[in-house]
């Protein structure tokens, strides 16, 4: 490949990659919100759940 | 009292839905044609500049704004816009986030239906010993409902119905079950489908089963920058309209899926994440394939032509299948599994995401329960798709996409951010996407969504309408101005079919334009009743909410 060519390839895909794999371990590991959530599969998880006032 | 119990069942799967939802056939026969056609390597920074300045706004709007409606029991745009400003008649600009996706999923699901039956004819062989002209003309043969390789008479209706009966029972599944248990199936194997063509695309080799180029001379031509195009409005054009369809935005599904998500949870990180993994699989893996592999067997020439002639849809089609029996008979099999198998899966999570907004309004609006609404949606399709299906040869399909799935788009996406930035007012706004953020927004913007992206909006809206003559801009400030057959005014008029029907002299070509031009005329009389009735149940929803006195 030409060298302009690699560049913009290599810069724009590596770019678009990390910056999407940054995003989605942030989504993994940021701690959820107490219950009630948006989302039904925690629904359960006792030490999700908000403390009674 | 709605009869809209829907959750979604986690975060992730909430994502890769919302990610689903955006990764469509775009991502993989639209962009890298719109790259190559656009200065190839330089095409790539006014998208990625579109993408900063109105799709990552746009994506933030519609998610708070659907968080916004979710609030008020709203799922559906007439009734989620309607609560963002007192004037009554935003809610028939939301007519656009129903009434689009039903005209796109009409095409879009016999589009789908094409992959499946195609997955199934890589299994058993029927492209195997097909030249490329064979192979092309079993396209012809299959749109045009002629003879079928499995001997199944209207092979293409049977897996067009096949289709929407899996779309619609997988709707019939709800939110959690349904929907999100497909994208939490599908986009993981999409991913793997399209890194084993990837890899497939980087390592060609000239010489080798046919190859008359190495992998290399495709990517040179797609990523070689050619900074002069980066000045040509056209390109830019082009850029902005990739960004709408590629991320889905101004459907009314974004605002959809994410009403279903309570107002202290967050949508900032959410709608990157989604929109960032869209753009993994449109830039990594779709720039990776198409090209490099056709240009590694046909040539530059040869791609050229045939991209101007029929699109990324016939290099998708009529060509790949071709390619990768050169292969082998074995791999080429497995190759267009995967090729039209990641295909499927990017139609089928998009047009999931097209039922819902339909069925959303039905539940809230007029307590309907998900199964009969799920139905609804498929036998409404199932109507409007069957000319696309019956009379795709006369234009009816082009005609779909080009009012439902590229004009609406825009009109819808500017609405809707006139409405976010001036009307329902920034400061608000603001506070609803940052409103239980994972993430720091940028301040800046507040400035972009509120400037740059309407004005970008209203650009690219007025470019679209009246784009010159061969998109000379410059030329068409100098010498006047000349309409390309392409702008929207040209197409309203059916200047190009008129002028073709002028020069036809051949009785069976003017006979054949004279039964497109009434096809063409008959789709947008169809797509504007579509429009009229959806806006006449939406008055319905809105008088009988008066009297229940929800209003």
């Amino acid at each position: 490949m030409n060298t302009s060519a690699l560049v913009v390839m290599l810069g724009t895909m590596l770019l678009v990659t990390g910056v999407t794999l940054y995003f989605f371990y942030r989504v993994l590991n940021t701690p959820p919100k107490p219950e009630p959530d948006s989302f039904l599969d925690n629904d359960d998880e006792i030490e999700r759940q908000a403390p009674r006032a | 009292m709605s009869a809209n119990k829907e959750s979604w069942g986690s975060r992730v799967g909430l994502i890769l839905a919302m990610a689903g939802n955006a990764v469509g056939l775009g991502n993989f026969l639209r962009f890298p044609v719109q790259a190559v056609q656009n200065g190839g390597g330089a095409f790539i920074i006014p998208y990625l500049v579109c993408f900063l300045v109105m799709g990552i706004p746009l994506l933030w709007i519609e998610w708070s704004m659907g968080r916004f409606g979710g609030k008020f029991g709203h799922h559906s745009t007439p009734f989620i816009v309607d609560t963002m400003h007192r004037n009554r008649l935003w809610k028939y600009i939301g007519v656009f986030g129903i009434w689009t996706n039903i005209a796109v999923a009409s095409y879009y699901c016999y589009l789908e239906s094409w992959t499946l039956s195609y997955v199934f004819h890589s299994l058993a062989g029927t492209f195997s010993g097909l030249d490329q002209n064979g192979v092309s003309a079993f396209f012809d043969e299959y749109v045009s409902l002629g003879d079928s390789t499995f001997g199944i008479p209207y092979e293409p209706i049977l897996f067009f119905v096949i289709c929407l009966l899996l779309n619609t029972w997988i709707l019939s599944q709800g939110l959690a079950k349904g929907v999100e248990r497909v994208a939490k199936i599908g986009m993981p194997l999409l991913i793997l489908f399209g890194m084993f063509l990837a890899y497939k695309g980087f390592t060609i080799t000239a010489g080798e089963n046919g190859a008359i180029n190495d992998s290399s001379v495709g990517l040179n031509f797609l990523w070689t920058p050619n900074f002069d195009e980066l000045w040509s409005p056209t390109v830019w054009l082009a850029a902005a309209g990739q960004i709408f369809f590629t991320l889905s935005v101004g459907m009314g599904t974004i605002h959809c899926y994410a009403s279903y998500v309570r107002s202290k949870d967050d949508i900032a990180l959410n709608a990157m994440s989604a929109g960032w993994m869209n753009e993994f699989v449109e830039v990594v893996l779709g720039a990776s394939i198409l090209i490099p592999i056709s240009i590694g067997y046909l040539g530059i020439d040869g791609v050229v032509n045939l991209v101007n002639s029929q699109g990324g849809l016939g290099l998708g089609f009529r060509t790949l299948p071709y390619l990768f029996y050169q292969w082998g008979d074995v791999l080429g099999a497995v190759a267009g599994v995967m090729w039209f198998g990641l295909l499927f899966f990017a139609g089928i999570t998009s047009s999931l995401a097209m039922g819902t907004p339909w069925m959303g309004f039905l539940q809230d609006e007029f307590n309907w329960r998900r199964r009969p609404a799920a139905w609804s949606f498929g036998l409404i399709v199932l109507l409007l798709g069957m000319p696309t299906v019956l009379f795709f040869e006369y234009g009816v399909f082009d005609e779909y996409d080009y009012w439902a799935g590229t004009v609406s788009l825009v009109v819808f996406a500017l609405f809707e951010s006139i409405l976010f930035a001036w009307v329902f007012g920034m400061n608000k706004g603001w506070r609803e996407i940052t409103s239980g953020a994972d993430i720091k927004v940028p301040g800046i913007y507040k400035f972009i969504i509120k400037f740059i992206t309407p004005l970008l909006l209203l650009w690219v809206f007025i470019g679209s309408l009246i784009t010159p003559k061969g998109g000379d801009w410059a030329g068409a400030f100098r010498n006047g101005w000349v309409l390309d057959d392409g702008s929207i005014i040209s197409k309203i008029k059916n200047t190009s079919l008129k002028r073709q029907l002028a020069e036809a002299t051949d009785p069976a070509v003017i006979e054949q334009l004279q039964d497109t031009l009434f096809f063409v005329n008959a789709s947008r009389i169809l797509l504007v009743a579509m429009f009229l009735s959806i806006a006449v149940l939406v008055y319905m929803a809105y008088k009988k909410r008066v009297r229940e006195g929800r209003i």
